[in-house]
């Protein structure tokens, strides 16, 4: 996304370019534009900027995208984690 | 104030058995503006069950999903009313909507429109075909402030949790109260909640780092380095005052700004994960050393 980029070298995206049949969907439905149809396959062109929706991965037919999805959310993360220890903060997360 | 629609078909204009169905979720923020921006249109619009909550979370929790959308079709008898087999949805909800899967149970064709419901209607005065623009997610000052209410009253929350306890300790000094100590600590947490919440979402982009945190530190320091000066000036406040509210801040500003990632569209779990692995010990060191100062100052110094 133009002027954003967050960590380099951490998403868990995988594009297995074998496996791909070229039906176009995954570039349709990235919010990122991380996709491009190359001669007939899917192409990754900027995989830091991926947000791990996993929108491509779900939509595939031929499971040839693979990522870890979820939503970036520290006081999520933070909340999962203390729930760990069986402490409750607030029952109403900020974010999702 | 209710923020759920219930779900179902509903009629903007005077739709009939040729115009687009349009989907969302049942939170009304987004069931308003669809309305308001398809206003003067004869569309139907199909809301699912998400309880409330927005598209884009709603997908990733899977309510805004395939399951719900295929047993809205269903049970509004959608393919009675109208002719075609098409259903239009924000990208926004391709993270829980699998095509293929809607297009074998329920026997309609699921078209991703446009990322803004602003764009909505261009698409389908182009023939329901997407710009590059209205595909590409922007993250603009003014979606950035938006948003900015929800994290201050977020902010706010852990007042009691960690605010007032830190501005009663930091009210004491030498072993006596002071009311004005603990006011002007009170002011100083809340303008560091503010650098994390509201100035830096504001300066995102412009901000040196990658990491929020980083990010939220930056903004904290540069604050609490001009109420510190402001303060130095009362012969009341000691060096070690200045030094545990510069640390303080910062610790404050850069936790808050760390949790703003649940707001961004481009922040990954894994990179969150990394950035939290981080900063969080940094932040726990930082925030210790300025309590160890506050305390020493309360009792003796
Ligand atoms: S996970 Fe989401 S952001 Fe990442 S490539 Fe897939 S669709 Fe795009
Ligand atoms: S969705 Fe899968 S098969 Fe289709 S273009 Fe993308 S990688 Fe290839």
């Amino acid at each position: 996304m133009k002027g954003f980029v967050y960590l380099p070298d951490v998403v868990t995206l995988e594009l297995d370019q074998e496996a791909c049949i070229g039906c176009g969907i995954c570039p349709a439905v990235c919010p990122h534009r991380i996709f491009e149809m190359r001669d007939s396959k899917a192409f990754i062109r900027n995989r830091d900027e991926c947000m791990e929706c996993g929108a491509c991965a779900l939509n595939c037919p031929v499971r040839a995208i693979r990522v870890d999805a979820g939503v970036g959310c520290a006081s999520g993360m933070i909340n999962t984690w203390l729930a760990g220890f069986n402490i409750r903060l607030r029952n109403d997360d900020s974010c999702c | 104030m209710s923020y759920i629609v219930p779900p179902g078909l509903y009629a903007i204009g005077e739709p009939e058995h040729d115009s687009p169905v349009v989907v969302t979720a049942n939170y009304k923020m987004s069931y308003d503006l669809v309305r308001r921006t398809m206003a003067g249109r004869d569309v139907w619009l199909l809301v699912l069950e998400t309880y409330g909550i927005n598209v884009w979370c709603a997908a990733g929790k899977g309510t805004f999903g395939t399951g719900e959308l295929v047993r809205r079709i269903e049970t509004t008898g959608l393919s009675r009313i109208v002719s075609h087999r098409r259903v239009i949805l924000p990208v926004m909800g391709a993270s829980g909507v699998k095509v293929i899967d809607v297009k074998q149970r329920a026997g309609f064709e699921v078209l991703f429109a446009t990322l803004r419901i602003d764009d909505l209607p261009e698409y389908l005065d182009n023939g329901m075909s997407a710009t590059r623009e209205m595909r590409e997610l922007t993250f603009s000052l003014s979606e950035r402030l938006v948003l900015a209410p929800v994290e201050i009253i977020g902010g706010m929350k852990s007042f009691p949790l960690a605010g007032l306890p830190l501005a009663l300790l930091a009210a004491f000094s030498s072993g006596s109260f002071s009311i004005n100590r603990f006011a002007v600590a009170l002011i100083l947490y809340l303008i560091a909640v503010l650098s994390g919440t509201l100035l830096t979402p504001l300066l995102l982009p412009l901000l040196p780092g990658r990491m929020f945190a980083v990010k939220g530190a930056v903004t904290g320091c540069a604050c609490s380095l001009a109420c510190a000066v402001i303060l130095g000036r009362s012969p009341a406040v000691g060096p070690v005052d200045l030094a545990a509210v510069i640390l303080m801040m910062t610790v404050v500003s850069s936790f808050y700004a760390m949790n703003y990632t649940g707001s961004t569209p481009f922040t990954s779990p894994s990179g969150v994960r990394r950035e939290m692995q981080l900063a969080l010990p940094a932040m726990a060191v930082t925030g210790g050393i300025a309590i160890i100062l506050l305390a020493a100052r309360a009792v003796f110094l």
